[in-house]
């Protein structure tokens, strides 16, 4: 028996805090970039300085000012790309095809009939996110509801996913409905706020914590169940034979992965591809082993939102442009490149 | 472990399965020792993948009860479990592009505990494996990139890797070139002589599995079964009925040939 010395695409730790450690710098340049990016540029040289005096608590110069005001927009774009990159992550897993997002469950579909049925009634801003939220919820509740035996192990092999995906699809379609059945009754006065609502906008977007918190929470779960996605990732039914509680780790992807979609939709609409293409670009670039894949993606939808959200409200400014369109305009191309490199 | 290791036992009781109306095995009791190798031998859809499945922990029987080392399968801690038998599956659907390697490597998982990455022992179990099965050479290989007899070499590779003393395989020859067929099933058959493991698998050759087995378990689909040592169990008139096709056997250099009769088809 001959050794064998390369050993090319293990997943060293070594490797993994390389890269990400470099995506946490990048992290920390797409923010200062998105910063000092606007109708009045915050020069380099003044940066340090206003850096400082942001984070003592006070904005006597006008860089420092600038910087507070687009850093609070930032920070809320960073952690709803990070929580969809990471959703689209699990659900990929959940679900063991690369090609799911956060929203084929319908989901974000649930928040829209949520949200635009606010809009319409012309609520609060308040309570458009609070009635977001419900529907995300509620949608989540239903899909559990009629999904829960499928998500059980041993639930007929691959029968059991691929329910919940049928399940999902269907509930979405039917949100979608009522989507068009509200557009299709607004006044021409309401349409516009409702169909930015729809392809997901960062203006406006409160600062808040509770975004980081579900972020957080859902960052360790994933981290600690990292090992176990792969084992699911690789064997479906049959990682029980390895130890793997299935059904509570399917159980767990659904809930964690519909908490962060539904916090995501609800801050700042239904952005779309994020949950789609980062999670693919990084396995396309580290692999697709969940303890490298995981911190990367939400390192990278962070960053990648926070820099579409600095070109969604400087490319034809003053004019800003919704995220969304930004995300799919430069989303679909990158997707569809990648798909290309990979048949290859 | 040694103590359980030298009481390695697989034992069913009164085991009732059943695929949708149809009764497959009913009332199996049957016990499997320490370093048997046993060969489970039926028609199509006479219920083999449905009991490997069952003593497996899979899927629950529709009556009676698995037992392993004296223990309910259901009793077990499924980590626990994961040290004592690994399971071979029919087929595998790869969505994702996991190298070789790492497809090995996470047969390892049950003995990671709490530990994020795996350890050097880990990567030459996986090294050892991949190289008993001669697919080390295609250790960083996207396991979407390879041919079906590969992808079962290297997922043997991981059954090897996950190193248990009880070894449930089905069809473990699928897609082998016969070179592989013998060289697995010598393999398998070494390790319950040498090692004292535990072999069951499901097979069609059936002169390869009286070769390398010490035991056969015939299933024939309506309820009924024979379980003994190969010398009696695989009896021509025995496992013509099993199968359902009149099978004649000849001696070839101290070896036991099974051939199926020829059936005119004027």
């Amino acid at each position: 028996m001959h050794t064998v010395q390369a050993r090319p695409s293990r997943p060293l730790p070594q490797r993994a805090f390389l890269i990400v450690g470099a995506l946490l710098l990048a992290a920390v340049a797409s923010l200062l970039v998105a910063g000092m990016t606007g109708s009045i540029a915050v020069a380099p040289g003044e940066l340090p300085d206003a850096l400082v005096q942001v984070l003592q608590g006070r904005t006597d110069s006008m860089a420092a000012t600038l910087l507070e005001l687009r850093a609070g927009r930032a920070l809320t774009a960073f952690v709803t790309g990070g929580a969809l990159a990471l959703a689209g992550v699990m659900m990929q897993a959940l679900l063991r095809n690369p090609l799911a997002d956060p929203y084929i469950l319908g989901i974000s579909a649930g928040a829209s009939v949520g949200a635009l049925l606010a809009l319409l009634l012309m609520c609060a801003a308040a309570t458009i996110d609070a009635a977001a939220l419900g529907g995300a919820v509620g949608v989540s509740m239903l899909l559990y509801l009629f999904a829960r035996r499928d998500m059980r192990s041993g639930a007929a092999l691959d029968a059991g996913t691929s329910m919940l995906l049928l399940t999902g699809v269907i509930l979405s379609s039917s949100c979608m409905a009522l989507v068009t059945l509200m557009l299709s009754v607004a006044p021409e006065g309401r349409l516009r706020s409702m169909v930015f609502w729809m392809i997901g906008d960062l203006a406006g977007a409160p600062v808040r914590p509770l975004p980081w918190i579900v972020l957080g929470a859902a960052l360790l779960y994933a981290l600690r169940s990292a090992r176990a996605m792969n084992v699911l990732a690789l064997h479906a039914d049959n990682a029980g034979t390895l130890g793997v509680r299935v059904g509570a780790l399917r159980k767990g992807l659904f809930f964690v992965s519909g908490l962060l979609t539904a916090s995501a939709v609800t801050s700042a609409g239904s952005i779309g591809f994020i949950g789609l293409i980062i999670p693919h670009a990084c396995r396309f670039a580290f692999g697709p082993d969940h303890r490298v894949l995981i911190p990367a993606a939400v390192l990278g939808g962070g960053s990648f939102l926070v820099l579409c959200d600095t070109l969604a409200r400087t490319v034809v400014a003053p004019t800003q442009l919704p995220v969304g369109a930004i995300t799919a305009l430069i989303g679909a191309p990158i997707f569809l490149y990648q798909l290309h490199q990979l048949r290859k | 472990m040694s103590t359980h290791d030298t009481q390695m036992s697989i034992r069913t009781r009164q085991l009732e399965l059943r695929a949708a109306d149809r009764i497959l095995v009913q009332g199996l009791d049957w016990e499997v020792g320490r370093g048997e190798c046993w060969s489970i031998i039926g028609r199509n859809g006479a219920g083999k993948s449905t009991l490997l499945r069952t003593l497996a922990g899979l899927r629950a029987p529709e009556g009676g009860a698995v037992e392993i080392d004296g223990m309910p399968v259901t009793a077990w801690k499924l980590e626990d479990l994961a040290r004592r038998r690994a399971y071979l599956a029919q087929s595998r659907h790869d969505a994702f592009a996991y190298s070789v390697i790492e497809t090995v490597l996470s047969a390892r998982h049950p003995y990671h505990g709490k530990r994020y990455w795996e350890g050097n022992d880990d990567h030459a179990a996986a090294m050892q494996a991949l190289a008993a099965m001669e697919v080390d050479h295609l250790a960083a290989r996207d396991v979407r990139t390879l041919s079906g007899g590969e992808r079962q070499r290297v997922a043997i590779a991981a059954l090897l890797a996950q190193d248990t003393p009880l070894l449930l395989l089905d069809e473990p020859a699928n897609a082998l070139d016969l070179a592989h067929q013998v060289q697995v099933m010598g393999l398998l058959a070494r390790l319950c002589r040498q090692q004292h493991k535990t072999v069951i698998m499901i097979g069609h050759d059936l002169t390869l599995a009286h070769r390398i087995s010490s035991h056969a378990l015939l299933l024939t689909g309506d309820g009924r079964w024979t379980a003994g040592p190969v010398a009696d169990a695989m009896q021509p008139a025995r496992l013509s009925d099993t199968l359902g096709h009149p099978i004649d056997t000849i001696e070839h250099g101290g070896r036991r040939i099974f051939i199926p009769r020829e059936t005119n088809h004027d």
